[in-house]
C-alpha cells in the first residue's frame, strides 16, 4: 500500500471522526445511566425510530446473551418508544429530530457515542431488527466470546445477515409486541450468496439471500449488502464507514481468511420481514430517509406487499447456530 | 504423605481462593505465587482471605513476562518455599490459577503414592517435536531473547533476523541437553530438591536467563539429569492451538471433561461456573484407578485448529475467502461437465440419471436461465435459476451449487452458447471431470432449418467460443480430468467413452453400461457441414464428416488422433 494512499484513508477517517463530533449536537440527552458502565462490560449500541412493538423482546434477548448496558439514539419517534427506553434500568438514551439520511443513516451518531463511551470495551452495534447469533451463544454468554477474542488478539468479529421470512405472505401473522419474532419469520437462504472483496476497505461485500432473489433478480449489483462487523473491540482510532459493514482503519475489515482456513464468525438473524413491514415499507417510502433512495422498499411495494411470499421449497428452517455453522454461513473457527 | 501444589496466579483471585481452599481441604499444601504485576489491592485481599489458612504459603512476588525467565524465578522461588515449610509433600506439582481438578484431590495423591519414584514431566528434544510457535526450534536455545514476543514483536522478529545473519550461536553448558515440553509437571521431592541443589544451577540459570520460553524448557532439561523415571506426560489436560494460547474449556465441556478421567484441566474459563461447582463443589468425579484419557479432547480441538488452518472445502463464506491458489479445494465434491452429448443423443440426461443415479440438470449456464434438473426453477439452498443472478458470479453460482448439494453427485450439460465465465476455474479444480465432444453445437442448428445466413453467423461465434474454450482446456496446468473427442471420432464408438465416464462415478460400481443412449439421426449432416464450407465459413471441430449423398451416414474411415486428456 502506498504512503499517499494510506495518508488518504487516514485523512478520511480523522473526517468521518470530526463529523461525528459535530452530529454530537443533534443529541439529546433524555437518560444517561452510562455511570453504571463497569471496566469490561459488553455494550450496545443502536438507531431506533418507532420501534416500540420490537423492543421489549430485542432487550430480553441481548440482556440473555449478556450486554451490560444499551446505549440507544432515538431519531424522533412518536410511538412512545422514548418512554418504554427511558425507564429501562440498564439504558441511556440519547433524543434527535435532525435527518436520519444526513447522519449518515444514524452512523454519525453511533460514532460519536462509540468515541465517547466505547473505548475500551467489545461493542455492539446493531439495529432492532439484528439478532446477534455466534457459536455456542446457546451456552455460552458473550463475554466469553470476547475474552476469548481478547486472548487471541482479534479486534473484530463479523457477522453476515441472514434475512428471516415466514412462510405465506409476509403480512399473514400479526407480530405482537414482546413475541419471539422467528417464531413466524423462521426461514432463510441458506446457499445463495455471492462474495466479493472491495479493493478500497478490504471488507468483502455479500450480496444474495431472498431479497436478491425476489426483489432484485434483474439487478443483482443493487442488491442490499449483508457483511456487517457488528462486534468490535473499540478504539477511539475506530470509525465505521457506512452502517456496520465496513470500518477504518481497514485491519478491522479482515474478519475472513485469506489462506485456506476459516475464521470464526457469527449471524445477525434479521427479524425484518414481520408484518409491522408493510406499514414500514410505504412509510418509508414516503420518508425517502433510507439508503441508495430505499430502492429495495420501492421494489417491495411495486411487488405488492401483500402477496409478497419468500418462501421457496428450498428454504431452510432454523433451528439453531450449529445448523448455520454446518450450512457453512458462520464459522466456529478454532473456538471449540 | 501428600503432593505439595504450587499456584501460579495473576488474576481472576476469586476462582484461585476457591481452587486453593479445594486442594487445602483435602490436606495439600498450597505454595502460591502472585504475579506483581497484579494490582497490590486485589493481592492483599487474596492474601488475607487465604492467611488463616495453615496450609497456604505464599512466596516472592516477580513480575513475570511471558516467554520470558521471571516464570521460571517465579516457580523456583515457590518451590524452595514448598520444600523448606511442608516436609510432608513428596511429590509437588505446579498448577496455575485458572487449573482445577477434576477428580478427587485422594485419587491424585493415591496416583502418586503408588508411584513414588516417578517424576511426570513432559519432555522431548527439539528435534522429536512439531509443536513450535513462531518458527523458532533449535534457536530458541542458541539466540539471545532481550525483547518481548508480546509488546515489542518488531524488534524480537528483527533481532532474531539478525542473530541468523551474523550467524550466532550460544554454547550449551556441558551436561545438558535441551529438553521441552508442556510448562505443567509433577516432580518428585528427591528431583526437585536435586534439581535446586544442583553445583551448576548458577551456569544453568545463567544459561536458561537468555532462552526464549524457559518455562518450556527449565524443568523439563534438567529433570533429565536428575530425574531417576521420567515419564514424559503431563497430568495436566492442557491444550495449545497454533498461536501457542491454550484452548478454554466453558460450561459446555462439562461431559467432556467428566469422561476425560484427568486429574487436573487448564484452563478453565473463570466464569464457568458449573465447572467450578461440579468440580470443586462435589470433590470431582471419582474414576477409580484409571489413566486419564483425553482422547476425545484432543480430537475436538485438533479440529478446530484444523478448521481454522484448512477450512472446508468448498466453502466460500463470510469469514473464509481464499485467494486463488489456496483454496483447499475449489469445490466440496466432484462433478461432471458435458458438453456436446444432449446434442448429439437424444436422450442423454434420462440415460445418465438411469444408469448413475446422479443429479443431472440440463445446461445450467444457458443464456435464458439455469436449467435444473426436473425442471425446478430453485434448488438447493435457494439458489434461483435466473440468468442474471447466475451470471453476476457464474463461478460462485457452481461452488455454491455444489457446495450445497454435497452428498449427491452433480452433472450438468455445457457448451459454448452458455455463459462461459467458469473455464478456468473448473480446468483448476480437480473436484471436475469434464468431457468434451467438441464441435456438437452444429447439430442443433443442423436440425433447426433456420436460414443459411442465420446459421452461418451463429457456427461462425460458437466455434470461434469453443475454440478459445478448448485452448483453456488444454492447459498444462489443467488440475480437472479433462477429456476432448472430436465429434467425427466420438460417435465412431461413444459406448466406449461413455463407460470410462460413469466408471468415474464410483456408485455404479464396475457394471458394464447395459444400454446405450440413443444417437441422433445424424443424416445429411456432412452435407450441411460442406453447405457452411461453401458458404465460407470452415467448421473444423467436429472432424471430417464425408459429404455422403446417400441416406445413411457412414462414419468416415480414416481415424485422426486427437488430443485426449
Amino acid at each position: 500500500m502506498g504512503i499517499i494512499r494510506r495518508l488518504r484513508l487516514r485523512v478520511k477517517r480523522q473526517r468521518y471522526k470530526a463529523r461525528a463530533f459535530r452530529k454530537r449536537r443533534e443529541l439529546r440527552c433524555v437518560a444517561d445511566r452510562t455511570s453504571q458502565i463497569g471496566r469490561g462490560d459488553v455494550l450496545l449500541f443502536c438507531t431506533a425510530r418507532n420501534e416500540d412493538v420490537r423492543l421489549p423482546y430485542f432487550l430480553k434477548y441481548y440482556r440473555n446473551l449478556g450486554v451490560n448496558h444499551f446505549l440507544f439514539v432515538d431519531n424522533d419517534s412518536t410511538d412512545g418508544s422514548l418512554d418504554y427506553l427511558s425507564q429501562q434500568e440498564d439504558v441511556s438514551i440519547w433524543h434527535t429530530t435532525a435527518s436520519y439520511k444526513r447522519s449518515r443513516f444514524g452512523m454519525d451518531w453511533i460514532n460519536h457515542l462509540l468515541w465517547r463511551y466505547g473505548n475500551n470495551h467489545w461493542t455492539l452495534v446493531v439495529d432492532p431488527d439484528e439478532f446477534f447469533v455466534y457459536p455456542f451463544c446457546d451456552t455460552r454468554p458473550i463475554n466469553a466470546l470476547t475474552d476469548w477474542l481478547d486472548a487471541s488478539g482479534v479486534r473484530s468479529f463479523s457477522a453476515m445477515l441472514l434475512d428471516m421470512y415466514p412462510k405465506g405472505p409476509i403480512g399473514d401473522v400479526p407480530y405482537k409486541r414482546g413475541d419471539n419474532p422467528f417464531e413466524t419469520a423462521l426461514w432463510f437462504d441458506s446457499g445463495n450468496y455471492t462474495l466479493r472483496r472491495n479493493h478500497a476497505y478490504h471488507e468483502l461485500w455479500i450480496q444474495g439471500g431472498p431479497r436478491a432473489r425476489a426483489f432484485f433478480a434483474d439487478h443483482p449489483e443493487k442488491a442490499p449488502a449483508l457483511n456487517k462487523i457488528p462486534l468490535v473491540k473499540w478504539s477511539r482510532r475506530n470509525v465505521y464507514l457506512s452502517s456496520t459493514h465496513a470500518l477504518l482503519p481497514r485491519g478491522l475489515n479482515h474478519v475472513y481468511e485469506q489462506w485456506g482456513g476459516e475464521k470464526p464468525s457469527g449471524a445477525l438473524l434479521h427479524a425484518k420481514f414481520l408484518s409491522t413491514f408493510n406499514d414500514k415499507a410505504r412509510e418509508e417510502l414516503k420518508r425517502r430517509q433510507h439508503y441508495a433512495a430505499s430502492m429495495e422498499y420501492r421494489a417491495y411495494v411495486r411487488k405488492g406487499p401483500d402477496s409478497t411470499d419468500l418462501w421457496c421449497r428450498w428454504s431452510e428452517r432454523y433451528i439453531n447456530w450449529r445448523q448455520l455453522e454446518i450450512l457453512g454461513l458462520m464459522s466456529k473457527g478454532n473456538w471449540a | 504423605m501428600t503432593v505439595g501444589i504450587i499456584m501460579l496466579v495473576h488474576t481472576d483471585f476469586e476462582r484461585a481462593e476457591q481452587v486453593a481452599r479445594h486442594w487445602t481441604k483435602s490436606g495439600c499444601p498450597v505454595v502460591i505465587h502472585v504475579d506483581r504485576k497484579s494490582p497490590t489491592a486485589e493481592y492483599d485481599r487474596f492474601s488475607m482471605a487465604l492467611n488463616a489458612d495453615p496450609l497456604v504459603r505464599f512466596s516472592k512476588r516477580h513480575r513475570c513476562e511471558w516467554g520470558k525467565w521471571s516464570i521460571v524465578q517465579a516457580t523456583i522461588s515457590a518451590c524452595e518455599v514448598m520444600l523448606a515449610e511442608f516436609p510432608q509433600a513428596d511429590h509437588v506439582f505446579l498448577a496455575s490459577g485458572s487449573c482445577i481438578p477434576l477428580r478427587p484431590v485422594e485419587e491424585l495423591v493415591q496416583y502418586l503414592h503408588d508411584r513414588p519414584d516417578t517424576d511426570f514431566i513432559e519432555s522431548a528434544t527439539t528435534a522429536d517435536v512439531p509443536w513450535i510457535v513462531g518458527g523458532l526450534s533449535d534457536e530458541r536455545f542458541t539466540m539471545f531473547f532481550p525483547f518481548s514476543w508480546k509488546r515489542q514483536r518488531y524488534l524480537f522478529d528483527k533481532s532474531v533476523e539478525l542473530q541468523r545473519k551474523i550467524g550466532i550461536r550460544r554454547r550449551i553448558p556441558q551436561g545438558l541437553v535441551p529438553h521441552m515440553g508442556s510448562q505443567w509437571w509433577c516432580l518428585t521431592r528427591r528431583t526437585l530438591d536435586e534439581i535446586l541443589s544442583d553445583p551448576n544451577r548458577r551456569r544453568h540459570v545463567a544459561y536458561f536467563r537468555e532462552v526464549w520460553i524457559p518455562d518450556e524448557s527449565y524443568f523439563q532439561s534438567l529433570a533429565r539429569i536428575h530425574s531417576r523415571k521420567v515419564e514424559s506426560r503431563s497430568l495436566t489436560l492442557s491444550k495449545f492451538d497454533f498461536q501457542g494460547k491454550p484452548h478454554v474449556f466453558y460450561d459446555d465441556h462439562l461431559q467432556l471433561l467428566r469422561r476425560s478421567d484427568c486429574f487436573v484441566a487448564r484452563k478453565i474459563w473463570p466464569r464457568a461456573t458449573r465447572l467450578y461447582q461440579t468440580f470443586l463443589g462435589s470433590g470431582g468425579v471419582a474414576a477409580g484407578r484409571s489413566e486419564p484419557n483425553p482422547g476425545k479432547i484432543d480430537r475436538i480441538f485438533a479440529r478446530a485448529v484444523d478448521r481454522r488452518l484448512r477450512g472446508r472445502a468448498g466453502l466460500q463464506m463470510q469469514s473464509r475467502f481464499p485467494r486463488q491458489g489456496f483454496e483447499h479445494g475449489i469445490t466440496a465434491k466432484p462433478y461432471s461437465m458435458f458438453q456436446g452429448f444432449t446434442e448429439i443423443f437424444e436422450d442423454f440426461e434420462d440415460w445418465l440419471t438411469r444408469t448413475t443415479g446422479a443429479r443431472v440438470h440440463g445446461h445450467l449456464f444457458a443464456p435464458d436461465r439455469a436449467h435444473f434438473a426436473d425442471g425446478q426453477t430453485v434448488i438447493n439452498g435457494a439458489l434461483s435459476d435466473s440468468a442474471t443472478l447466475r451470471d453476476y458470479d457464474a463461478c460462485q453460482f457452481l461452488t455454491s451449487l455444489i457446495w450445497n448439494t454435497r452428498g449427491e453427485r452433480q452433472c450438468f450439460q455445457y457448451g459454448p452458447a452458455d455463459t462461459q465465465d467458469i473455464n478456468f476455474m473448473m480446468v483448476r479444480d480437480p473436484n471436475a471431470q469434464i468431457s468434451i465432444i467438441s464441435g456438437a453445437w452444429a447439430v442443433p442448428l443442423f436440425r433447426s432449418g433456420s436460414s443459411f445466413a442465420q446459421l452461418r453467423q451463429t457456427a461462425a461465434r460458437l466455434q470461434k467460443i469453443e475454440a478459445q474454450q478448448l485452448e483453456i482446456m488444454r492447459a498444462s496446468w489443467a488440475n480437472a480430468r479433462v477429456r476432448i473427442w472430436s465429434m467425427a471420432e466420438f460417435i465412431e464408438s461413444p459406448m466406449e467413452p461413455l463407460q470410462t465416464i460413469t466408471d468415474e462415478f464410483g456408485q455404479s460400481g464396475q457394471r458394464h453400461l447395459s444400454e446405450a443412449p440413443r444417437l441422433r439421426d445424424l443424416s445429411g449432416f456432412g452435407q450441411f457441414l460442406q453447405h457452411l464450407k461453401n458458404e465460407g465459413m470452415h467448421p473444423y471441430l467436429m472432424g471430417d464428416f464425408p459429404v455422403e449423398q446417400s441416406d445413411h451416414m457412414q462414419v468416415p474411415p480414416v481415424r485422426k488422433p486427437y488430443l485426449v486428456r
